[in-house]
């Protein structure tokens, strides 16, 4: 921590919103939880929880269907979460907000609904060497099918996208560009807005992989300048299974529907079918309504607790954790660049992470162990799989604390 | 949770200094075993001759459970028939699985009912299962890549 007053005040706030999270209150193995997984999903205020309980206790209908008040009750609670949400990220429209199961769905609908359109034989998707499985495999498949080619941008030891071999990546065939705001394997935050304007001089699009990025900091789209945005509802404290993708409108509107059936269209008949104005073209079926209200829950409860602290906090907390962890004999920290959110990603030379993360869970410390759907990023590093930790605004630098002291059981364990 | 029921003392030192290590010259029988959710990887070798397993030598790079099972089964092995090898692995899965408790093991098994503590921590069988899978991939002569996960 920087400062003594600025420690005090920040922490102060980060232990009263602590208490808003009532799965932080639990003991596992008899111990305190210690919950250092929030890239893999982070926990639910009881705002959220409330609001998704409440939902179905007083307002479920199916939405844009029926005339009756409970039909549009509920549709005025999806579509209040949809404004929520495009006020979030600073889009301009609610045209531009499609509600999705995740990260993952968006990025699939991105490349099955524009990139099956727009790649061909000779046009390139590019994206970079720290991309989760969830941007690589669909752009593969898509490139199979078109006859396009993916191209990986390259990062440096410390994790870090290679500017100019990216701008050497970058041609005139190239119709994408992809790359994750923030490495949930690494925590390194990529310029996105830079790429983005690299990415326009060459008539591609930019997408941006936002899953690890919304929780972290403020983001908005139209100051990044992409044409897609990707996110996942249970990675910033809302419900599993809800998930937004934004999508500039008028790219929106050129790309065909990825899913037929209900909600998506305007009229069917056998011989002809219309579809729907946007958002509705890209929400075929009945959406996940109680998902969409708990994540507006979750964004009012964000902005309450203001993501400019949240960034300015985690950032300090972030500097403690690694100087802990850089009194730790034996551990490398993988990923270290300047520009990171809140993810400390380590090995040892001497102990396998899986024998780390069973000795550190019977302490109550819950961490993440493998290759975190990152194995590209896993073999740049040449590691099996690495330890991580990753911080979310309730976490405290006693978390931190348990962390380091459990890493002394680990070794005391496996050495010697 | 008791880790001392995980990591015995029997574990860890086979987990720290494991024996039978690398590759064995005049080997008739090689598989790999990979798991591709902890990276776990290890290349069994086998030599076998009139139905008997002569020797048994391994490389790879995994955790603690993996690496200790891994050596107390190339341990093990050497002197057994095929069909008492495949025994050994149906007892040891059986083991794992909690089909049978470390006592319904038998005495000649003795060394390796050590593991037996592995199945309180579910996330951690395939870990102690690999090397095994990788015995009946090796004896089955396949020359590919097991996979646990």
């Amino acid at each position: 921590m920087t400062t003594r007053t600025t420690t005090s005040s920040y922490l102060t706030k980060a232990h009263q919103l602590r208490e808003d999270f009532p799965i932080l209150g639990r003991q596992v193995h008899g111990k305190p939880l210690v919950y250092l997984d929030n890239a893999a999903t982070t926990q639910k205020p009881a705002s959220v929880i409330g609001a998704i309980g409440r939902y179905y206790e007083s307002a479920n209908a199916n939405v844009h269907r029926g005339v009756h008040a409970l039909s549009q009750e509920a549709t005025e609670l999806y579509e209040g979460a949809r404004a929520k949400l495009r006020d979030f990220i600073g889009a301009a429209s609610e045209q531009e907000i499609i509600f999705v199961r995740g990260a993952t769905e968006a990025l699939n609908l991105i490349a099955f609904a524009y990139g099956r359109s727009v790649l061909k034989p000779g046009r390139e998707v590019l994206i970079t060497a720290m991309e989760h499985h969830s941007n690589i495999v669909p752009w593969q498949m898509v490139c199979q099918q078109t006859g396009a080619t993916l191209r990986v941008a390259p990062i440096d030891d410390r994790g870090q996208l290679i500017w100019p071999e990216f701008q050497k990546l970058i041609t005139d065939k190239t119709a994408i560009v992809a790359a994750t705001h923030v490495s949930n394997a690494l925590g390194t935050i990529n310029p996105v807005a830079e790429m983005a304007a690299l990415a326009h001089r060459h008539g591609a699009v930019m997408i941006v992989d936002g899953a690890q990025a919304v929780s972290h900091m403020p983001v908005n789209v139209a100051e990044i300048g992409c044409d897609f945005y990707a996110f996942s509802g249970h990675k910033m404290f809302g419900p599993m299974g809800v998930g937004v993708l934004y999508g500039r409108k008028a790219l929106l509107e050129t790309m065909p529907p990825w899913q037929g059936g209900g909600d998506m269209i305007r009229s069917v008949t056998f011989e002809k079918t219309t579809y729907n104005d946007l958002p509705y073209k890209f929400e075929a079926g009945t959406p996940d309504v109680a998902g969409a209200v708990g994540l507006g829950a979750a964004v009012d409860y964000l902005r309450a607790a203001d993501m400019t602290w949240i960034e300015q906090y985690e950032h300090e907390l972030l500097a403690y954790g690694e100087s802990l962890l850089s009194k730790v004999p034996g551990l490398k920290l993988i990923g270290q660049t300047e520009r990171r959110a809140a993810v400390l990603s380590f090995v040892f030379d001497d102990i396998h992470p899986h024998d780390a993360g069973t000795v550190l869970d019977t302490l109550g410390v819950a961490v993440r162990t493998g290759h975190h759907c990152a194995q590209p990023v896993m073999d740049r590093f040449d590691v099996p799989a690495t330890i991580r930790a990753s911080l979310a605004f309730y976490n405290t630098p006693s978390d931190l604390d348990a962390l380091a002291s459990g890493l002394g059981q680990v070794i005391k364990m496996f050495r010697g | 949770m008791d880790l001392s029921e995980l990591y015995q003392d029997l574990i860890l030192d086979h987990g720290k200094r494991p024996r039978n290590v690398g590759e064995l010259p005049g080997h008739n029988r090689e598989a790999e075993g990979f798991n591709p959710l902890c990276g776990d990887k290890l290349t069994l070798y086998l030599r076998v001759d009139d139905g008997k397993v002569k020797d048994a030598k391994f490389v790879g790079k995994g955790c603690a459970i993996c690496t200790a099972s891994a050596s107390m089964m190339t341990e093990e092995l050497a002197g057994h028939s095929e069909a008492e090898a495949r025994e050994l692995f149906t007892r040891f899965h059986d083991l794992m699985t909690g089909k049978i408790t470390d006592e319904q093991m038998p005495e000649s098994m003795d060394r390796l009912s050590a593991l037996g503590g592995v199945r309180r921590f579910p996330m951690r069988v395939k870990c102690a299962t690999l090397p095994w899978h990788t015995l009946i991939a090796a004896l089955d002569h396949e020359h590919q890549t097991v996979k646990t996960e």
